[in-house]
């Protein structure tokens, strides 16, 4: 029953959100700041983890397929499908429901419990629209370009990793990459961004805007958005690999 | 004006307001004391719409405010200010963004126009030179300040104030008092106040309304108190005063 309530209080919040803005310019201001906190702020760790995660897959790969039989390009290519259609988007979006979700949740949340949610409607400001509208936005911009990012940092990764250990050579893992790639293969890790960027911030705003209490309770909420952000990105990878793959 | 029609509020099965009835003129400082827990804070939320009467109605200058569709009011809202417990400031921008706020929300003003808007508002607080200042940089009673200053910065009609000199010292209390006297009688603004404070009631208030158990006890002018036979408004009045 309690699934129910809170699927039911979401999507109403949702299309409260999404009434028309009272100042458009102000939204694309807040838009721009959300942008640039989501974008350059999770740039490093997406970095980081990409490259490692490029690398760590090229050495495991090679140790797996180790055989005369298969020729190097082949793991160049398995590493850069493996990134592309599920290691950017799926490990990029779970950190990133840690990191963007978690902070989003708290700041929401601490807007709640400090009175300034109440502030906003008392002013008759739409109060969801404001606050949730330009984080999910961004969002929703911000975290497709980071995975694309994170793609092209793991093949990175992989070929800084494979030259190292002298598993392949830079040629051949491009080689690989390159006779594997398929357009499709993009779309397919664009729709999966799209859809977690959208699951991490509108879950994140919704726990966050429903917090109530004090400082307990942001944290809490804080905890509930990464959770339940996290599971709903597990839940959507499978459905959406089931359905278009 | 405002009025309050048969006003009840129920969470489940608690009743928190029974039938409260009263009008609130403009121009006046009208007063709702009660003790922690007596719904003062309930009826104040529920006249500027952050909960929903159970039964009865708000009527702001003829609008009923409890029938009024969610854009209305939203408008009504524009002509009301909101003077919070902690001053409810926006933590990540500065004292001047925070008044500016509701004129860039609402107004066609230039930013010239604004600042000077903002300007004039901090003034009619006593508070200048603090515009570059985050919140968290400034005192609980310049917070205050502040927080009038921005519900003022629009030409609102009716003040609300919940708990007004809460954690404040006796001297900046006395400071806000005199704020929200001069603001209600300079605009003629309904100003309505939550408040403990005894010393507040006898300074600055017009009109009294005593909430006991969620209903009203007593309604007056502040000169009536003292000739008040209603026991627990007195044991009241005489517990707070020599607290």
């Amino acid at each position: 029953m309690l699934l129910f309530y809170h699927f039911g209080r979401y999507i109403l919040f949702l299309s409260h959100m999404f009434s028309r803005p009272e100042r458009l310019t102000v939204y694309l201001g807040r838009t721009m700041l959300e942008m640039k906190n989501i974008g350059i702020g999770s740039l490093p760790i997406v970095a980081i983890i990409a490259i490692f995660q490029g690398a760590v897959t090229t050495l495991q790969i090679a140790y797996q397929l180790i055989s005369p039989l298969v020729a190097n390009p082949v793991i160049g290519s398995i590493v850069s499908d493996s990134s592309m259609l599920e290691l950017a988007p799926t490990i990029t979006c779970l950190v990133l429901a840690g990191n963007v979700g978690s902070h989003i949740a708290s700041e929401i949340g601490t807007m709640r419990v400090g009175e300034q949610i109440d502030a906003l409607e008392i002013m008759g400001i739409n109060s969801a629209g404001f606050i949730a509208l330009p984080k999910i936005l961004a969002g929703i911009i911000m975290i497709p370009l980071l995975i694309i990012i994170s793609i092209f940092l793991s093949n990175i990764g992989g070929i800084i990793a494979g030259n190292a250990s002298g598993i392949l050579t830079p040629d051949e893992y491009i080689q690989g990459a390159r006779e594997s790639f398929l357009v499709f293969n993009l779309i397919f890790s664009l729709i999966k961004a799209f859809t977690y960027a959208f699951i991490i911030t509108s879950v994140s705003c919704y726990q966050g805007y429903y917090t109530q209490g004090g400082a307990l309770e942001v944290g809490s909420s804080s905890t509930k958005a990464v959770v339940t952000s996290a599971v709903l990105i597990l839940f959507s990878d499978y459905l959406l690999t089931q359905l278009l793959l | 004006m405002i009025e309050l029609n048969d006003i009840y509020k129920s969470f489940d099965d608690k009743e928190v307001l029974r039938g409260i009835s009263a009008q609130f003129q403009p121009g006046k400082i009208n007063l709702v004391i009660g003790a922690s827990g007596s719904g003062k804070s309930v009826l104040m939320k529920c006249m500027v719409g952050l909960l929903t009467p159970t039964d009865g109605h708000i009527i702001y200058d003829d609008r009923d405010f409890t029938a009024l569709e969610y854009k209305e009011v939203r408008a009504v809202r524009r002509e009301i200010g909101m003077l919070f417990q902690g001053g409810a400031l926006f933590d990540s921008s500065t004292v001047q963004e925070n008044v500016e706020f509701p004129l860039k929300m609402f107004t066609r003003m230039s930013a010239e126009e604004r600042l000077e808007r903002v300007n004039f508002c901090l003034k009619c607080v006593q508070l200048e030179g603090v515009n570059d200042k985050y919140p968290a940089e400034i005192s609980g009673g310049m917070k205050k300040r502040v927080g009038i200053a921005r519900a003022i910065a629009l030409d609102i009609k009716y003040l609300f104030c919940d708990e007004p000199n809460s954690g404040l010292d006796p001297v900046t209390s006395r400071v806000i008092d005199g704020l929200i006297r001069e603001i209600t009688q300079e605009f003629g603004i309904t100003t309505v106040i939550n408040t403990h404070d005894m010393k507040t009631v006898f300074d600055i208030g017009d009109h009294i309304i005593f909430i006991h158990n969620g209903e009203k006890w007593w309604e007056g002018a502040t000169q009536d108190i003292k000739s008040s036979d209603n026991k627990e408004f007195k044991e009241f009045i005489n517990a707070s005063y020599f607290a």
